[in-house]
């Protein structure tokens, strides 16, 4: 497990996904900006700390701009913007 | 001989008809998101220093957004439509109206104006083709829309009627759609829509797997149902899946050689395609949706213009939608009981109405609801909808990619769709297999106040609208 080194993203703008921008920093900071943010909002945000937290990632500003993402795919953008930034360029 | 009708502007029609603070002026919807004539006849009336008019118009599109400052300044302080789609109808949602929306369909549009349920004092009708008397189209000319249907009402029935045209011909117009001894005043203007917004130049069919999955089970529903046989009478909607549906069901129809009697409604050119290939003897056109449908209405007399009455009015005698087999519809959510919604999207947004969709599902043998199990995370198939725009007990079955839902009162249906192996389920079990995939979505909060009121094709109200 290592920590953030660098800015990363993944995912789309694309209507049933999501775009997710990572970046280091002290404690989490998760921002959400979703299209289903009455309806799912808490999960949403429940699914990126999971995330987070199984990847160990302590210090992270987290944002995402969800275009009405299943919770798999939001999951899965957001592991992939953090190995993305743990990866030295 | 009565020959000035012919009017220098649109402010002296409005003069000579006696416009007055506190009336209503209607308008019809054929030059859709291309029409100039709504916002030129209200910038001309609030320059005039009238206000407080209510709007009659079929229906509202994001074209129509200076209607917006209009009401902010008073001149509008009251809206009747059927439609209004999501630029307008966000305003609304916030409450820039003091008066709620009092939405109709399209069949209850002309059904209240006729028996003085929603009396129009000047209607302006849009005409793409007019003679200095009043006798128009809208099959001819530079903004040809084709057919003129839902201005027949506004025509027949307001005190006054003024038509705005931007093609004037010689006395007399031949092929008239609305006649001269309705019309009041004709006034010539530059243009009266932008012909790229009016019609789309073709109509494409979805290439969304799931939408072809869709279409081809209610292609495969409509097959099974029994209704699809020499006689067959038919509409769709001009959406992705319902014009994939039409392709599917046209392929059906050839392989077996069933000729159709009639198609119905908004028409596309794929309806089109389907009269000149057998499927059908006539087409009845209430508004042409695309350049094919607009050609074919001017040139093919088995493709009939038909009013908004006509279509599907529950005033008149009778009405073509009491004579319709199978009906294709939309929704953005469905509950239960299905009923139906498509006048608000999943936050309670203005962004739609009944449009013909309450009419066409009361009068079909066979009323079909086409959409996915989810929109972007939100299950189609709710508990409750967050409005309803038709009534679950005039709505037969719910086609998904994952299954066909029956309304309980149609077992016989069931057990034919069944027979005929198609994946037949209940609605509450799409439900299931949804949430499964999206979770429960948390309820949403609505406002308290009042914005629209939705009312049913009789006149009685079927739900109301708060503001978001």
């Amino acid at each position: 497990m290592s920590s953030l080194v660098r800015k990363s993203a993944a995912g789309t703008m694309e209507s049933s996904d999501v775009f997710v921008e990572i970046e280091p920093a002290d404690g989490l900071e998760i921002e959400i900006e979703s299209v289903v943010q009455q309806q799912f909002g808490q999960a949403i945000e429940q699914a990126v700390r999971d995330v987070l937290c199984g990847q160990g990632v302590t210090g992270a500003r987290v944002r995402l701009t969800d275009r009405g993402a299943l919770e798999c795919v939001i999951r899965a953008r957001v592991e992939t913007a953090v190995r993305r930034g743990k990866e030295s360029a | 001989m009565k020959n000035d009708k012919l009017t220098p502007s649109i402010a002296e029609a409005v003069r000579q008809c006696g416009l007055r603070d506190g009336m209503t002026i209607s308008f019809h919807h054929h030059l859709r998101n291309g029409d100039y004539v709504l916002n030129m006849v209200l910038d001309t009336v609030a320059g005039m220093g009238i206000r407080g008019l209510t709007v009659n118009a079929s229906s509202l599109f994001d074209t129509h957004m200076p209607i917006v400052d209009h009401i902010k300044n008073g001149v509008v302080t009251g809206l009747e439509a059927d439609y209004i789609s999501g630029g307008v109808g966000a305003h609304i949602s916030r409450g820039i109206l003091k008066k709620p929306v009092i939405f109709r369909s399209h069949g209850g549009r002309p059904y209240d104006i006729e028996r003085g349920a929603s009396p129009v004092d000047v209607a302006f009708i849009a005409a793409p083709t007019s003679d200095p008397m009043g006798n128009c189209t809208g099959k001819t000319g530079p903004s040809a829309c084709g057919s003129l249907g839902y201005a027949f009402p506004d025509a027949l029935y307001a005190k006054k009627v003024v038509v705005i045209t931007d093609n004037l011909v010689p006395y007399p117009l031949q092929d008239w759609s609305i006649d001269e001894t309705h019309v009041d005043c004709v006034v010539k203007v530059d243009q009266i829509g932008d012909p790229s917004g009016i019609v789309s130049g073709t109509t494409k069919i979805t290439r969304d797997p799931v939408g072809l999955v869709m279409a081809d089970t209610a292609a495969k529903v409509i097959a099974a149902s029994g209704l699809l046989k020499d006689g067959f009478s038919f509409q769709t909607g001009a959406g992705g899946a319902s014009l994939a549906a039409a392709k599917y069901l046209k392929d059906i129809m050839l392989r077996e050689r069933i000729c159709g009697s009639f198609g119905l409604g908004g028409i596309t050119g794929y309806m089109v395609d389907m009269l000149n290939e057998g499927c059908f003897e006539t087409l009845l056109d209430v508004q042409c949706f695309d350049l094919k449908a607009v050609e074919s209405i001017r040139t093919n007399p088995r493709h009939r213009e038909i009013s908004a009455m006509h279509y599907a009015s529950p005033g008149a005698r009778s009405a073509v939608v009491d004579s319709l087999d199978v009906v294709i519809l939309g929704a953005t959510e469905i509950d239960l009981d299905f009923n139906v919604n498509v006048h608000t999207d999943s936050q309670g947004r203005i962004m739609g109405g009944s449009g013909g969709h309450s009419d066409t599902a009361a009068g079909a043998k066979l009323a079909m609801i086409i959409a996915p199990l989810s929109r972007a995370r939100l299950p189609i198939v709710m508990e409750h909808v967050t409005c309803v725009s038709t009534p679950g007990e005039t709505v037969d079955v719910l086609v998904t990619q994952k299954g066909v839902a029956v309304n309980p009162r149609q077992k016989e249906l069931a057990q034919r769709l069944r027979d005929a192996g198609l994946p037949v389920c209940g609605i509450d079990e799409l439900k299931a297999r949804a949430e499964a995939m999206t979770g429960v979505p948390q309820p949403i909060a609505r406002g308290d106040r009042p914005v629209a009121e939705v009312l049913y094709r009789d006149g009685s109200h079927l739900d109301t609208i708060y503001n978001v």
